[in-house]
């Protein structure tokens, strides 16, 4: 009786480190730790590259009072442009749109439609496909990029350089995305709702259009958001098949601008790429959510939106 | 459907086949409804994907013109020749001039070490939203999520403003007295090179771990505490093992994806003794030796395919068990 006494303050209050290292109910102090320690390292150096975008100054490391004259500014110092000045930067913004609008309207319904036509026919050249497709989405973007230049260069002379090639080889390489989480979603509806249309009298059309279209919107949705944020940020793509200077990107400028003569400005666009990334994927996160919501699942709509991704 | 128009008996008929069919595939559709959905994905693989690749080959083992040096494709294969691949693969083995092997050794040791440090840095922080994230796991997962929103050279621009010589990296490490003087990290240091991979990929490296160490069910790490096992004891026999599939997915993930970067080290150094695979494919692509890049690429491809291949067999696995 008397040990247990005694034994009772002890473990509450001169925990040494054994101890507490040992208590299986301890607080996860030192993870929780890292994991804010990471989280601080992987989001602090692009908050701090958007700061700069502000700068008062040449500078990108040394802060000298907020402007927006990199975004707005003309007759900057030095001769340098801001965004809004520099046709060229304007330019590439425009292109970087104007491809991310044509990749997204051709990707997405190419692979609803390939997604749907793989996932129900279980003929031998279904699997095979779906292999070439998974194997598009494995390959590195490199040499994506370099084997269709050579394709374009040798073989289908007949597209142009520039804007045609980009949008062709960005097609490529993104319908994998609808692909696969359509696919994913076919897979989770199941086929009893399109069995219950087609017993109902149903056309296999009509109950495709009705009833199995309208099931797939979060996910055609989810996957148009994702292409159009992934098209705005590529790089290695555009610039294998970039041809006129007019087809150069964002991502391009940002690239070709960083070594030789980095200003602000660069980061300013920069910051209006991630603006514009986040806002696309902030509208789709709510619509997401929403029909998420409309369904009546528990489930946290960032969850199934990041494990769709 | 124009089944009511038939006679009494074939209609029964047709209707009982309609059953076999139906319970065989599920819904009913006719034989080339799905198939001609497939079409037009199947063609534009074939065109893009497929082609692009048979253009890699015909120019690796196309003619040289032997005045001008430029690589022209050969379709057909009887007329391949493999003196100018066999040319190339030898720098890569370190015999010819240009020596490739350097190149070659320094992408596996950058790769090798930059997912691994992925794997030591992604997996606490995956475990600890797996299983401690509780009511703030939507937060914590928007956060990881958050790096995917942010372009990836916009990463690497931030990430080098803060290593440049009056950058706040050297300024603190300056403060601290660590350093005595600024350090130059972006004048050719593989540190800084393998720092950008790590930096760059990581968020891919998460996503998979998180996946897979969210499935792990509670009772089995309770059922191992209650069999007597202490924390570590439990975490090396069941979590990890448990987990071995995602480590393997995710490194798979990020490692492919390196082998092909060449913008990680022109951003984080562009020095020559920094430069990987993907710089050399660039620069003899960029400098019109569009043999050498075929090459190249298609030494990159077989020394990938066999993780990628992994890759693609235990996903399908995965999607069909689910």
């Amino acid at each position: 009786m008397s040990t247990v006494t005694a034994a009772a303050p002890k473990r509450t209050r001169m925990r040494g480190p054994v101890t507490w290292w040992k208590d299986p109910w301890r607080k996860p102090h030192i993870l929780k730790a890292a994991t804010w320690l990471y989280l601080l390292w992987s989001l602090i150096p692009v908050l701090i590259a958007v700061m700069f975008s502000f700068n008062n100054g040449r500078s990108r490391s040394s802060w000298q009072g907020f402007s927006t004259m990199w975004y707005v500014g003309t007759n900057l110092p030095g001769g340098a442009y801001s965004v809004f000045a520099n046709p060229v930067l304007r330019m590439a913004l425009t292109q970087t749109l104007k491809l991310a609008v044509i990749t997204t309207c051709i990707a997405v319904p190419l692979g609803l439609a390939f997604a749907l036509g793989i996932d129900r026919w279980h003929g031998r050249g279904s699997g095979t496909s779906n292999f070439a497709m998974l194997f598009s989405f494995v390959m590195p973007e490199l040499v994506i990029g370099v084997a269709l230049f050579f394709v374009f260069g040798q073989a289908l002379k007949m597209v142009p350089p520039g804007t045609w090639q980009q949008a062709l080889g960005l097609i490529t390489f993104q319908i994998s995305y609808p692909v696969i989480i359509i696919r994913a979603r076919l897979l989770s509806i199941g086929r009893q709702y399109e069995e219950a249309a087609m017993d109902l009298g149903a056309k296999p059309t009509q109950s495709l259009r009705r009833v199995l279209l309208p099931l797939l919107y979060p996910a055609i949705f989810a996957s148009a958001v994702l292409v159009f944020a992934d098209c705005i940020d590529d790089f290695v793509i555009v610039r294998a098949l970039g041809g006129p200077s007019s087809s150069e990107t964002i991502s391009m400028k940002l690239y070709s601008g960083y070594r030789s003569a980095p200003t602000p400005a660069y980061n300013a666009l920069a910051t209006i790429m991630l603006v514009g990334t986040l806002s696309v994927m902030f509208i789709g996160l709510i619509f997401f959510g929403r029909s998420a919501r409309k369904e009546g699942k528990k489930g946290d709509a960032v969850e199934s939106f990041a494990v769709s991704i | 459907m124009s089944e009511n128009k038939l006679p009494r008996a074939d209609r029964k008929k047709a209707r009982r086949q309609r059953k076999i069919r139906l319970k065989e595939e599920g819904a009913w559709y006719p034989k080339w409804y799905w198939p001609k959905f497939a079409i037009p994905g199947i063609a534009w693989l074939a065109v893009l994907f497929i082609l692009p690749f048979y253009a890699v080959f015909a120019i690796t083992f196309g003619y040289v013109n032997p005045l001008s040096q430029v690589t022209v494709p050969v379709w057909q294969p009887w007329y391949w020749d493999t003196t100018a691949f066999k040319e190339i693969a030898g720098r890569v083995v370190g015999k010819g001039v240009p020596n490739y092997a350097p190149f070659f050794i320094r992408t596996f040791v950058y790769v090798a070490i930059a997912s691994f440090m992925c794997v030591v840095i992604a997996y606490p922080v995956a475990y600890f939203v797996a299983r401690y994230g509780g009511r703030r796991k939507g937060l914590y997962l928007m956060l990881l999520i958050a790096p995917f929103w942010v372009s990836y050279l916009m990463r690497m621009l931030a990430w080098g403003n803060l290593l440049t010589n009056d950058g706040y990296v050297n300024k603190i490490l300056v403060n601290l007295h660590i350093l005595s003087q600024p350090y130059p990290w972006l004048d050719g240091k593989s540190i800084t090179v393998v720092s950008g991979l790590i930096y760059g990929y990581i968020p891919y490296m998460i996503l998979p771990l998180y996946a897979g160490l969210d499935r792990i069910s509670q009772s089995l790490l309770e059922a191992s505490r209650d069999l007597g096992a202490n924390t570590v004891r439990t975490f090396i026999k069941v979590t990890l093992p448990l987990s071995k599939q995602a480590i393997i997915a995710g490194m798979v993930i990020v490692t492919l994806p390196m082998f092909g970067d060449y913008y990680t080290t022109a951003l984080m150094s562009g020095y020559n003794n920094t430069k990987m695979i993907g710089s050399l494919i660039d620069d003899n692509l960029n400098n019109n030796r569009t043999g050498e890049a075929a090459t190249l690429v298609l030494i990159l491809v077989v020394l990938l395919i066999i993780p990628m291949l992994w890759y693609l067999r235990s996903t399908n696995s995965e999607t069909a068990r689910t």
